[in-house]
């Protein structure tokens, strides 16, 4: 199983809160590899919440390549954080040349653009760098967007986080994301591990999504820019979660309704279930199989967890006002957030999308069959 | 035969038919039970002179001979009178003493059963028996990274959809606008194909929809019927039940007077109507009721005088193009009810079927398309159609199901797949491996009349005469003394036997890949095959 934790907290915090969670949980995961993301970001990010942060694996000369193609195109290095790979190769992890993250200023004339014009040129800059990448197998690429750091590799989560030091000053952020465990059903690649970022939406997942190859024709074949990739079976649901709630307009709370719909009876007796059922026929290829447990983040900072109709994966959501953590298991959140009142924990079932806001105040539930909250 | 009698050239011996009745003299009670009971007379009673010589060990004594004379049956060997291997003889025979055995070599009757330059006609299936459907293994196990589901405990929704799916932007903008939202109708992915009423007798009919009605009602299993081209009984038009039927149009148009006349005094919207273009039985050839069926009552119903045939043409003969043939068809049979039923076209397997579902994915009215494939069965037809024309089912529907794919509407137009599903009794099976192919659902009518009501037809030959209103069996007889056999009520009770055990197989196939909250529509990931052609045909795993 993978182990996923994640955390939004008022005050920044290292990526190796999450990491120190994931380890606790170990006899869950296999030790196989990580996924980090960071939002929110403090440090020197906290200025730049504008510019784009370009996040994955590069080698010496798809650097350089990259720095051509980059100034082609108009892109100015702002920042950049380098990450030092010690000389001493860590067991079971691919030696590689440098981990970029690096903040750009946008090209001239991008300023004129609108909002989501400039948000699916990024995409597209992504894309091309990756299949650039693919190509001579020199970039892997894992975001391209604006306030948003990924780290993603091969190897036991504490040592790789240890091997590149991420207990540093300038990762610090307000929401973390991290995944332990590579991807075991399909072929050991970084493109398969969570989690997994479009245009914002972030999301990861535990346990294994057996409706999986319907689904990817489904979302290849909307012609969506970026519904690309599906090395894994679990980045459907990132792309789901875009689908529903930046193309259809719709709210998290409909999220659920899409990938695990309410049966008839249940349907009947919701106040929208005549929408529901119209939502339920029309994304019908979208519904999942589960066992699933899914943590997202919304582009407003919301960090999120639902479970699949079969509720078989673990998952609770606990904290305190301003710090607030979603966890596969108590033992994490017990690491990352022992002070806090253990009796209010949450272990979202399987009707529940269970929410914590921007603000970070309180935990929020709703269940599948409350009325929705539709943009009407 | 004497030696001297001249022959002709279709005159043959029992060796020559493909079946030779094996019969005991020693458990033989002279009943004649067996000679009335045989639906093609076949056999007669014989009486057998016999010679028995009486030789002495005494040398002086002479021998001598006696004539005896004893009775029997005899098996005719006018080719029109060729025993068909029914055993309806065996059945009924109080001591076993006879039975149909099948000829070790290949038979001289096929040469000769085209008397009067008149081909042979016969219902049943293509006489190959077989198919690639039960090559296809289900292979995606869920083992230890998700567990398997328990079949008989957990909760599954094997439901699909027939009817036009908006796709999500134009319904939730639809929904909002208050726009016409094509019908769509939740239904169980096993639907009882077209066999109309006068191809099965009325008997079968009402014990299939009787338990048809039995599994909406008592079961919660929402299972269809489809009429078939011989329109629908009046009260059943007036009736609750009519929303568990499809009905059908077909190129005669049989029936449609009376089912138009009714429409004021429909208390419900019939589930779907099916617009049948072709049969995967006798692709590119129209309906045919021949006229020993058309008795009053079917005459009436269909609008037509009794006892003459009724081919229906290959084509809708009002229309000559596939804009009008389906376009303004599905538009005026949408009209007729208000645009509130699903309309949808059955073709027979094509390799044109392709040019016919792309034409739909730019029709808004078309509900859907059933595909029938060459092992379809049908109730009357040229041999020659049966066994050498049409197109094998999984290929047309991987192909249908793929071109969907490509233009993004895969759930927009759902695929129904008949033609041989359970041809071999392993319907579950069948079914799953089309769903996983592609198919929304999939059809049956020669499984359910096998199950339901034990018709004796094979894909060895044996029977096969649904066309000559003669069924041993009562199923597709119009002949009250034939169709008495038939208990209505039981036959309800085995169509009922027959989902129920087919809802727990298919749970059995899903269940361990890990499937329950959806009918693994497409899911061709957990298909395997051993033919390596068929594997890269289909776009299923090649597997050793």
């Amino acid at each position: 199983m993978c182990r996923l934790f994640a955390i939004t907290s008022k005050t920044p915090l290292s990526p190796m809160v999450a990491i120190e969670a994931m380890d606790v949980m170990r006899e869950g995961h296999d030790g196989s590899g990580v996924g980090i993301f960071l939002r929110d970001l403090a440090g020197p990010f906290e200025d730049l919440k504008d510019a784009p942060i370009l996040s994955g694996i590069f080698t010496e000369a798809g650097i350089k390549r990259l720095d051509r193609h980059m100034m082609d195109l108009g892109f100015m290095t702002k920042y950049k954080i380098s990450i030092k790979v010690p000389k001493v190769a860590l067991p079971g992890t691919p030696r590689r040349d440098v981990y970029l993250i690096r903040a750009y200023e946008y090209p001239e004339g991008w300023d004129a653009l609108p909002q989501q014009e400039i948000y699916d040129r990024l995409v597209r800059i992504r894309l091309q760098l990756r299949a650039m990448g693919e190509e001579q197998e020199d970039m892997i690429v894992f975001s391209f967007w604006p306030d948003v750091i990924m780290i993603k590799e091969i190897g036991d989560p504490m040592k790789v986080a240890r091997h590149l030091n991420l207990d540093r000053k300038e990762l610090h952020a307000r929401v973390i994301m991290a995944q332990g465990r590579q991807n075991t059903n399909y072929a050991i690649n970084l493109y398969a591990c969570h989690p997994f970022f479009i245009q914002g939406y972030a999301t990861m997942t535990n346990g294994e999504n057996t409706a999986f190859v319907p689904i990817r024709e489904y979302l290849l074949s909307r012609g969506m820019l970026g519904y690309t990739g599906y090395q894994s079976d679990s980045e459907v649901f990132t792309h789901i979660l875009h689908y529903t709630v930046q193309h259809l307009g719709l709210g998290l709370d409909t999220y659920k309704h899409v990938i695990t719909p309410l049966q008839d009876d249940m349907l009947e007796a919701h106040p929208n279930g005549r929408f529901l059922k119209q939502l339920k026929h029309s994304c019908r290829p979208l519904t999942t199989d589960g066992p699933n447990c899914v943590i997202g983040c919304l582009p407003d900072h919301t960090l999120f967890m639902v479970q699949d109709r079969k509720k078989l994966r673990p998952g609770v959501v606990g904290g305190k006002p301003g710090c607030w953590a979603f966890s596969s298991e108590i033992c994490g959140l017990d690491a990352a957030i022992p002070n806090r009142d253990k009796s209010k924990d949450f272990q979202p079932m399987h009707l529940d999308t269970t929410m914590v806001g921007p603000d970070r105040q309180e935990i929020a539930t709703c269940s599948q069959t409350d009325p929705l909250r539709l943009p009407r | 035969m004497f030696p001297d009698r001249p022959i002709t050239p279709s005159t043959l011996s029992v060796k020559d038919l493909p079946w030779q009745i094996a019969w005991s003299k020693d458990k033989c009670t002279l009943c004649g039970r067996c000679t009335a009971v045989c639906p093609v007379h076949a056999i007669e009673l014989g009486v057998f002179r016999k010679r028995v010589l009486n030789t002495s060990l005494d040398i002086a004594a002479p021998p001598s001979n006696a004539h005896h004379v004893y009775h029997g049956i005899r098996q005719k060997t006018d080719p029109a009178y060729a025993c068909i291997g029914c055993a309806m003889c065996n059945l009924v025979c109080p001591n076993d003493a006879i039975m149909p055995m099948r000829a070790d070599e290949s038979d001289k009757l096929r040469y000769h059963i085209n008397r009067g330059g008149s081909p042979r006609s016969r219902g049943g299936r293509r006489n190959v028996p077989g198919g690639l459907l039960d090559q296809i293994k289900f292979i995606r196990i869920s083992m230890l990274t998700d567990p398997a589901l328990d079949a008989g405990r957990h909760e599954f929704e094997l439901r699909t959809l027939l009817g036009r799916v908006l796709p999500p932007e134009e319904n939730i903008r639809f929904y909002k606008e208050n726009g016409w939202m094509p019908p769509v109708r939740e239904i169980y992915p096993l639907l009882i194909g077209g066999m109309s009423f006068g191809a099965l007798s009325p008997n079968m009919w009402e014990g299939l929809q009787m338990g048809v009605a039995y599994l909406n009602e008592e079961l919660g299993m929402p299972v269809r019927i489809c009429t078939g081209e011989g329109g629908c009984p009046p009260r059943l038009l007036r009736s609750r039940f009519l929303k568990y039927t499809i009905l059908q149009i077909a190129s005669g148009y049989f029936g449609w007077d009376e089912i138009i006349h009714a429409l004021p005094e429909m208390q419900e919207d019939p589930c779907a109507i099916e617009i049948k273009y072709g049969q995967g039985a006798k692709p590119g050839d129209g309906g045919l009721l021949m006229w020993h069926k058309v008795n009053n009552l079917i005459a009436a119903i269909r609008g037509v005088p009794a006892g003459v045939s009724l081919p229906s043409p290959p084509t809708h003969q009002t229309q000559y193009s596939i804009e009008e043939s389906v376009a303004k068809m599905i538009q005026s049979m949408s009209m007729a009810w208000g645009f509130r039923v699903p309309v949808y076209p059955k073709i027979s397997g094509t390799s044109t079927a392709m040019a016919v579902l792309n034409n739909l994915t730019r029709n808004p009215y078309a509900a859907g398309l059933a595909i029938d494939g060459e092992d379809g069965g049908t109730g009357a037809a040229y041999n020659v159609s049966m066994n050498h024309m049409g197109h094998p089912i999984a290929t047309n529907i991987r192909d249908a199901y793929q071109t969907l794919v490509k233009v993004g509407k895969q759930n927009e137009i759902p695929l129904f797949a008949g033609g041989g599903v359970g041809k071999n009794g392993n319907l579950a099976a069948n079914a799953a491996a089309l769903i996983m192919l592609g198919a929304s659902g999939v059809q049956v009518g020669k499984y359910i009349m096998q199950a339901a009501a034990g018709c004796l037809g094979s894909e060895t030959d044996r029977c096969n005469i649904c066309n000559i209103g003669l069924c041993p069996k009562g199923i597709t007889s119009q002949d009250p003394r034939l169709y008495r056999r038939l208990d209505v009520d039981k036959v309800a009770e085995r169509v009922v036997d027959a989902f129920l055990a087919f809802d727990t197989e298919l749970k059995k196939i899903v269940a361990p890949l890990g499937r329950s909250t959806t009918l693994p529509i497409g899911m061709a990931d957990a298909l395997g095959i051993s033919d390596y052609h068929a594997s890269e045909r289909l776009n299923i795993k090649y597997v050793v």
